[in-house]
């Protein structure tokens, strides 16, 4: 028997299990005074899920409000936070979306799925927006390295992106892959997607015009992702026990390169007036929210839905998580066509419901009604708490720690360790990573990791493109949320403008532990207001993004992690700055002001400590230093650039020699300890490689805006022994410190991740 | 042979292996696992497909001997993979 | 008359918006043929682009083989028209057997994109005439299921007739037999290749622009048969 309506109406004292669907009383009495009634089962399960955390965003809410309150003056944004994703206004017509999500917690419970499953989902927001899906990153963050299960959890992820993006034909261009004890337990998988659209095809999700019909398609519902859900079972007084349900989404990138292709025609061809993806939530979510931002009200036949599993009940069927599965809003004088593109790429669809000026969301099974609410108190007026936080007791010592009293090495010990630097598995060589993902499909990328950022030629003809780069230091954070989160911005920025590109809007996805301990939301909350009072200063908006609590394990809580992304925009692609230096006698210059700072850093992390104040941030000065990025680039005047971060300038360097595979001689400007210059990591540094017939030009321009410049190298093939025919060994000379090959740097870069791994 | 709803039902089994002379990996890779998990003198693994085909109504020979052309065609690649095609008897089960 | 070159789209495939720009670039004109319908429109060409047809399901290639399109291709190959088969093309054209052999699971059984070299061994191909003889080129490699195998007696006729197109150098990503890369048929119409030429046709986006070769090569083809 099913718990209509009507039935509701008539038991109004029938316990329901509320607590164990997450909702609080006060909650589920809200429910009840909102429908003035008991909720039926499905209402139930439909409001729980939306009101979770994951879905209503009760406990960020609050704090997110700056991003929007705090927001810069800018053109560029076509659509702000509150969609799907943000989209950004590039020039010459184009637009594009981008954002990042996170699958966390189903990543750690299955890997490869997990993993999968959020590039689906995220690819699917960028569809919905209009656009064509153009790249894909992926910041990852795991355990110890050398841990147990950090070898079952990271193959099973990279593979599960690989094998999700690689069969959808998006090229991975960029991403992170982090090792920290305080991920062990809750690693954090986060995925970005970047479309593209030309400013009249932007779609949002709305569902508007009375009559219009609202078509579910992609694949079948089964019982993906219920689990919490089966506990209504025993609620529809059904003879039939609860069966098992399957708790892990399981993908299927080849629908999903399917729904891509249908979808895109029938956007191009004008038959459609919304569209929504099913995620999280999935119906229950599709439809609350296109009926909350359209007309206003909806009804739907449940029973019209196409299922993989014939014995799922209607609350189950409300809150299936099965993947790959778009809403889509079209005129009944268009269906027909709608039903013939989905018939040309083998794409099962069907209409399942209508849309009205009623004001309520009804929903149906077997002609039996058994949701009938507001949606809008559904999809959007969920619960909003007002967490406590406050400042850890620990975070003064925490700060008071500082790394100075840690032996620092004597000068005869600067090569070994620059070489443990270089190796450790935080700045070593991600290739056994980034090679399991395509980069190439779809004939677009410019660049993709290791360098800087990831750019895509977004317009054939023109040469416009897109960049972008996403970062987070979590030590920093640790020591200083508010300071951390606005280095991952200055990161990200930094880095999007080394590669010649301007950037215009900001994403993110915070990765934090749990809300309802003060510390972690404090950290939060510092978090916020720390990225949104950057974005303000250096003028780019944040268009969207994800937060994603509870990433702990008992009272231990990961590193409070809030990953940036920054998108720019460069004109002509051709123009871009790579890292790879050029010909012999080009010079390397340093750019930026380097202070003894190594808290949060890698070589204190190496030596197991972790406090003293984050590295300064100014962010006037990488505004500046972004701007004389992007002026050289644009006037052809660097052949290389690489901003400067984990590891300090020495890394940078080895970077730079290793992706170019020539050599250099280097010395260190005077005055400063040799130790710090090679090794701290303060922000708001760049090194660049400029044509001697560039230098005055160059040099003019960084004193004109106020910062410093060192000429602090020059490329040099010839430095080395010769190794045969016309050949030396390639070697960094860094002054009269130490000389080491680019064989032995590269060898232990390259053999870290492989050994550990393979 | 079974019964859905009144209509008799055949249950066809096609086990579909690499050729011997094959190089597995992802055998390889489980032979690997197992012993890592505790079980010696595993000498060999070989991973391969099970088709668990439910069919309409009477198998009758040209039936039968179209369901063997695709086994050898489309369900398995002859030039790397060998077949073997079993029709359940009645009450059998997998 | 510029050369027409068809691409075959199947459900799932990827680079075939790649192969039609290196048919372009090359100064070909490409023409999107459909899995579905077995009508060439008359194009003097066919390339079968990489991707993941179907998925992969099954096998790579092997539901994708029996696309009504493919019946075409097949009659068109066995009377001399050229065809290129790019990795997962490379695939579908084993499973319809113009070509001998099969593409299985990489030794290392992870996916692999990389820049790999080659060493073009044929250069009378229809696909490969435009190189010099041994040209070592680089072009990006990008699978899963990229091991060439055949037995013994197959390996032997394909080297001894020649008709190894193209064979991996430094690196052997994926534990293909005899480091094969490529191979043709008989009469050097139908070619075969697990790595991507058409992602290596601009210098902005790939490592090189030497796998313009592959589609300059098969319009020379068709202008000397055209004159003919």
């Amino acid at each position: 028997m099913i718990d209509t309506v009507e039935h509701a109406e008539q038991t109004p004292d029938h316990e329901q299990p509320y607590a164990d669907l997450g909702l609080k009383e006060d909650e589920y009495q809200r429910i009840r005074d909102i429908l003035g009634r008991r909720p039926t089962s499905s209402e139930l399960a439909m409001y729980s899920v939306m009101w979770s955390e994951h879905c209503s965003y009760k406990s960020s809410k609050v704090h997110l409000r700056q991003f929007g309150e705090k927001k810069p003056e800018t053109d560029a944004l076509l659509v702000g936070i509150g969609e799907n994703a943000g989209v950004v206004d590039i020039g010459d017509g184009w637009a594009v979306t981008f954002k990042v999500e996170s699958h966390n917690h189903p990543s750690y419970v299955e890997p490869y799925q997990g993993a999968a499953t959020g590039v689906g989902g995220i690819v699917r927001d960028i569809l919905s927006m209009g656009a064509r899906p153009l790249a894909v990153m992926d910041p990852l963050r795991f355990g110890p390295a050398d841990a147990e299960d950090t070898r079952r959890v990271l193959p099973g992820v990279v593979a599960g992106v690989g094998g999700y993006g690689n069969c959808l034909g998006l090229p991975n261009i960029g991403g992170e892959v982090v090792f920290d004890e305080s991920y062990a337990g809750n690693p954090l998988v986060n995925a970005l997607c970047v479309g593209s659209m030309r400013h009249e095809d932007i779609h949002l999700a709305s569902a508007k015009g009375v009559g219009n019909l609202v078509v579910l398609y992609g694949a079948r519902t089964g019982g993906d992702g219920i689990g919490g859900v089966s506990v209504l079972a025993s609620e529809t007084f059904d003879d039939e026990g609860p069966a098992k349900r399957p708790s892990v989404q399981v993908g299927d990138p080849f629908m999903e390169k399917l729904l891509i292709e249908a979808t895109l025609e029938v956007l191009q061809a004008g038959l459609v007036e919304g569209i929504q993806d099913l995620g999280g939530a999935g119906i229950s979510c599709a439809t609350s929210e296109l009926a909350s931002n359209g007309e206003g009200g909806m009804h739907v036949w449940l029973d019209r839905v196409l299922l993989r599993d014939p014995t799922l009940s209607p609350e189950e069927i409300l809150m299936s998580e099965s993947q790959e599965r778009m809403c889509a809003i079209v005129r009944p004088e268009k269906i027909e066509a709608f039903m013939d593109y989905c018939r040309k790429w083998d794409v099962e669809a069907v209409v399942i419901g209508e849309v009205n000026d009623s004001g309520r969301l009804t929903i149906d099974w077997h002609g039996e009604r058994i949701v009938d609410a507001p949606p809008r108190t559904v999809a959007h007026e969920g619960p909003v708490y007002e967490r406590p936080y406050h400042r850890p007791e620990w975070q003064d010592a925490l700060q008071a720690d500082s790394p100075a009293r840690l032996p620092r090495p004597t000068r005869e010990q600067f090569e070994t360790t620059l070489l443990e630097l270089v190796a450790s598995p935080n700045l070593a060589s991600k290739s056994w990573v980034t090679d399991q993902y395509d980069r190439y499909v779809l004939g677009n990328t410019v660049l993709a990791q290791p360098e800087d950022s990831g750019m895509i030629r977004v317009d054939e003809e023109t040469g416009r493109g897109v960049a972008i780069a996403t970062d987070c230091n979590g030590r920093f954070a640790k020591l200083d949320p508010y300071t951390g989160a606005q280095l991952a911005l200055a990161e990200s920025y930094r880095n999007v403008c080394a590669t010649g590109a301007v950037p215009l809007a900001v994403t993110n996805c915070l990765n934090f532990g749990s809300p309802e301990d003060p510390e972690v939301m404090w950290q939060f909350a510092e978090a916020v207001r720390g990225l949104a009072d950057a974005c303000l200063e250096l003028g780019i908006p944040v268009t969207g993004g994800n937060v994603s609590f509870y990433n702990q394990t008992g009272d231990t809580a990961i590193l409070p992690t809030p990953v940036v992304g920054v998108l720019g925009v460069i004109d002509d692609v051709d123009r871009r700055t790579p890292m790879a230096w050029g010909p012999d006698g080009e010079l390397i210059y340093l750019l930026g002001d380097t202070r003894d700072e190594f808290a949060g850093s890698e070589w204190a992390h190496l030596r197991g400590h972790l406090g003293g104040l984050p590295p300064k941030v100014d962010l006037q000065r990488e505004r500046i230093l972004g701007e004389i990025l992007v002026a050289a680039s644009r006037d052809g005047m660097i052949t290389a650039a690489h901003d400067i971060s984990d590891g300090g300038f020495a890394q940078a360097i080895v970077e730079m020699a290793l992706r170019s595979g020539v050599g250099a001689r280097l010395w260190l400007p005077d005055g400063i300890d040799p130790f710090v210059q090679l090794f701290a990591e303060s922000a708001g540094r760049a090194v660049v490689v400029i044509p001697r017939s560039e230098e005055l030009r160059f040099t003019e321009m960084c004193a004109a805006r106020g910062v410093p410049a060192h000429r602090v190298g020059v490329v040099d093939s010839a430095l080395g022994p010769d190794v045969g025919e016309d050949t030396e060994t390639q070697v960094l000379q860094f002054g009269e410190y130490f000389t080491v090959t680019l064989d032995r740097l590269r060898e232990v870069h390259a053999a870290t991740l492989p050994a550990l791994f393979q | 042979m079974f019964s859905r709803d009144g209509v008799p039902v055949a249950r066809v089994i096609v086990d579909v292996m690499l050729k011997p002379e094959i190089l597995d990996p992802q055998g390889r890779a489980v032979q690997g696992a197992l012993g890592r998990l505790g079980l010696d003198g595993v000498q060999d693994v070989r991973q391969g497909k099970q088709f668990v085909i439910d069919i309409d109504g009477d198998l009758d020979a040209d039936r039968r001997a179209m369901l063997e052309r695709l086994a050898g065609e489309l369900l398995s690649n002859p030039v790397i993979e060998d077949y073997r095609m079993r029709v359940l008897a009645d009450g059998e089960s997998l | 008359m510029t050369a027409r070159i068809g691409i075959v789209t199947f459900p799932g495939s990827l680079d075939d918006a790649d192969a039609a720009r290196a048919v372009r670039i090359a100064g070909g004109e490409p023409i999107a043929l459909w899995h579905g319908d077995d009508d060439l429109r008359g194009v003097d060409a066919v390339v079968l682009p990489g991707g993941f047809s179907y998925g992969d399901y099954l096998r790579c290639g092997a539901i994708a083989r029996f696309a009504p399109v493919m019946t075409s291709v097949v009659e068109r190959a066995h009377s001399g028209m050229p065809v290129l088969g790019i990795c997962n093309g490379f695939q579908i054209l084993c499973e319809s057997h113009l070509l001998p052999g099969a593409l299985t699971r990489n030794d290392h059984l992870h996916f692999i994109c990389r820049d790999q070299r080659l060493r073009i061994e044929n250069n009378s191909s229809d696909w490969t005439r435009n190189f010099d003889a041994h040209s070592e080129i680089v072009i990006p490699l990008k699978n899963g299921e990229g091991g060439y195998v055949a037995d013994e007696a197959t390996l032997d006729q394909l080297e001894g007739d020649g008709r190894v197109i193209a064979r991996y150098l430094d690196v052997n990503p994926n534990g293909s037999r005899r480091e094969i890369a490529g191979i043709c048929n008989e009469r050097g119409n139908v070619v075969g290749l697990m790595p991507h030429p058409e992602h290596a046709v601009e210098e902005l986006t790939g490592p090189s622009t030497d796998g313009l070769g592959f589609f300059t090569s098969v319009l020379s083809s068709l202008l000397e048969g055209a004159a003919r």
